[in-house]
């Protein structure tokens, strides 16, 4: 008799487990078979397969250079928050500045409450004064100052976990500043490093207020903002260069994720004490 | 070889972990700093290093004044209590990290690597992250990267607490082979005094910030400067009693004891000798501590005894089958020439 209750619990979990699974793939579903079919709506159906959408987005003017403006801002912004990061992590690390733990709290309860919307108006208008409307670089700059305080502090937790004899070690063998952050402190803290570039393309890739409200030029858009010019000439949205255009603009986040994950086994520590 | 003149530092907090703590220490010597936590070894041995910058004092190594040199250009090799092997390099890369920081070409550090590695029976070894070495491999590993880059002086921060208690006492033996067979002069920072009498020429033992004795193993064992480093030094803490001296005899815990020469009369005096050094006797002595045997614990080849007085705890070492009965009345007789007394605190002679 229980083993007859025991079956039926178990089919009971899994037929659960499978409609719960199926909700969280269905957009991913739709994802895969939309830009082959040849009439794609907001339903999951088989497609009637065409690489059509493939040949319509490449006519878009704007689509390809999107990709690559959203690998530039993306990547500068990574780069400029893991080398800031790291350095003022370091430093709040390993040097004992009063208050310190306070700075840090208020910079990231300020870059957590202060953002999006809120800041919008101030930033426009300082990216104006300063010329940086329309430029790769203005953009880079203004996602770099939103990350940075979570990135430092997450990089904070990284270095703290590392000894500081290591350090002294090296000192006491001759080492300078500058070789033992290379030699030690980066190889050491480079999952941390990785983590940080991850999660920082991860944020520009997908950011799209700003960007929309920083660049005018349709040139220098990013792939976030150009999918929201994808409409038909009926002012509906173009589902079939939409779901396109999203698997192209996903892959590289995909295979990013891919090439970390595989190189240092992903683990995301954020503030979280190991 | 090394010289500490006047050495204070106070840290910011105002914590005075050195207090114009003087020390001089001979070439080729293997030198013990001891002392209970928060003594300031470790400050001191790290002042040594260059990791920490005096407030005020001279250090110098060799017959130059280091005293404001960077770590680096001291020519000092320093082993972390937790060896501070870098997780990321193998062993031959952690042996030969020195030499590569002065720019030794590749070939020659590796040689110096394989050779420091096969003297300290790490050839199998040398392809090994850290992470996969035991306790005992990592300490070797620590040791021949100090070793690679011929220093001129080691420093050790508490080489062996980081083993378990039966290594331990094989890497001791090890680390004194090593330190002899090599002559390089060595200081080491231990809170365990019977490493300190196992390994070191000398020692010096510390309490707040001050060097309190500065001896051979022996003299510290036999003659300890304070009541403190009497009570510090030995296996089985030394019995310390409080007594008076009077009509050229010393009153100590209902026992009447030769006293030693120059005593004032009636001064309060404490009298310490070691368990080591004191006799059980069953029959009534003047010159004994009487007491109920209350405790007897066995320490293998010995037996250390407890005698609970009117108002004084005594201990003395038996050997094998002497052990009294717990519960019957005994007396502990110092034996001759072995106990010391203390004025104030400070050695005034032995009895």
């Amino acid at each position: 008799m229980s083993h007859v209750a025991h079956v039926l619990g178990r089919i009971a979990s899994a037929v659960l487990l499978a409609a719960v699974a199926a909700f969280f793939a269905l957009p991913m579903l739709w994802l895969a078979s939309a830009p082959f079919d040849a009439h794609p709506s907001i339903t999951v159906s088989l497609p009637e397969f065409t690489l059509d959408n493939f040949r319509a987005i490449l006519d878009n003017p704007y689509a390809l250079g999107s990709i690559g403006n959203s690998v530039i801002q993306a990547g500068g912004a990574a780069a400029l928050v893991v080398v800031l990061a790291a350095l003022a992590a370091y430093a709040l690390s390993r040097v004992r500045v009063p208050g310190r733990d306070a700075l840090l709290y208020l910079l990231l309860l300020l870059s957590s409450v202060v953002t999006g919307t809120a800041a919008m108006v101030p930033i426009f208008e300082l990216a104006t004064r300063l010329n940086l409307v329309d430029t790769h670089l203005g953009v880079v700059l203004t996602v770099s100052g939103g990350l940075l305080p979570a990135a430092i502090f997450i990089l904070k937790d990284f270095m703290d976990a590392t000894p500081t004899s290591y350090e002294e070690s090296a000192r006491v063998f001759g080492a300078s500043p500058l070789q033992i952050l290379r030699h030690i402190v980066v190889p050491v803290v480079r999952p941390g490093l990785a983590t940080i570039a991850v999660w920082a393309v991860a944020n520009v890739w997908g950011g799209f207020l700003l960007q929309y409200i920083l660049l005018r030029d349709p040139e220098k858009s990013p792939g976030s903002v150009v999918l929201y010019t994808l409409y038909t000439e009926g002012g509906q949205p173009n589902l079939s260069l939409v779901s396109t255009f999203s698997l192209l603009y996903s892959l590289p986040v995909v295979l990013m994720y891919l090439f970390v994950s595989s190189r240092y086994g992903f683990r995301f520590h954020g503030g979280i004490k190991r | 070889m090394i010289s500490v003149h006047g050495l204070t530092k106070v840290f910011p907090g105002g914590v005075r972990a050195l207090d114009s703590l003087d020390l001089d220490i001979g070439e080729g010597e293997f030198f013990a700093l001891l002392g209970p936590s928060g003594c300031g070894k470790t400050t001191l041995l790290r002042s040594i290093a260059g990791l920490e910058t005096p407030t005020s004092g001279r250090i110098g190594i060799g017959g130059t004044d280091v005293t404001t040199l960077a770590p680096g250009r001291r020519d000092v090799a320093m082993v972390f209590q937790d060896y501070a092997l870098f997780p990321h390099m193998d062993v031959a890369a952690n042996i030969a990290y020195p030499l590569r920081i002065r720019k030794t070409p590749r070939a020659r550090r590796e040689a110096r690597a394989a050779e420091v590695a096969d003297r300290l029976s790490l050839t199998g070894l040398l392809g090994r992250r850290p992470g996969q070495l035991s306790g005992g491999q990592q300490q070797r590993v620590a040791l021949a990267r100090a070793v690679a880059c011929r220093p001129r002086v080691f420093l050790f921060d508490e080489p062996l607490s980081n083993l378990d208690a039966r290594l331990r006492l094989e890497a001791r033996t090890f680390l004194k082979r090593l330190q002899d067979e090599l002559g390089v002069t060595t200081v080491f920072v231990t809170h365990d005094q019977g490493e300190a009498l196992a390994l070191a020429h000398r020692i010096a033992v510390m309490d707040a910030g001050r060097i309190v004795q500065v001896g051979t193993p022996a003299e510290i064992f036999h003659r300890p400067a304070t009541t403190f480093v009497a009570s510090f030094i030995g296996s089985t803490p030394m019995n310390l009693l409080p007594g008076r001296a009077g009509d050229g005899v010393l009153h100590v815990a209902g026992a009447a004891l030769p006293a030693p020469g120059d005593l004032p009369e009636g001064e309060p005096i404490v009298y310490g000798v070691r368990p080591e050094y004191t006799d059980l006797s069953a029959t009534r002595r003047d010159d004994g501590f009487p007491g109920e045997v209350a405790v007897l614990e066995n320490l293998g080849a010995t037996t250390l005894v407890t005698l609970e007085g009117p108002d004084h705890l005594v201990q003395a070492v038996v050997g094998e089958g002497r052990e009294p009965a717990v519960g019957t009345a005994a007396w502990a007789v110092p034996r001759r020439g072995r106990a010391l007394v203390y004025r104030d605190g400070r050695l005034a002679g032995q009895a």
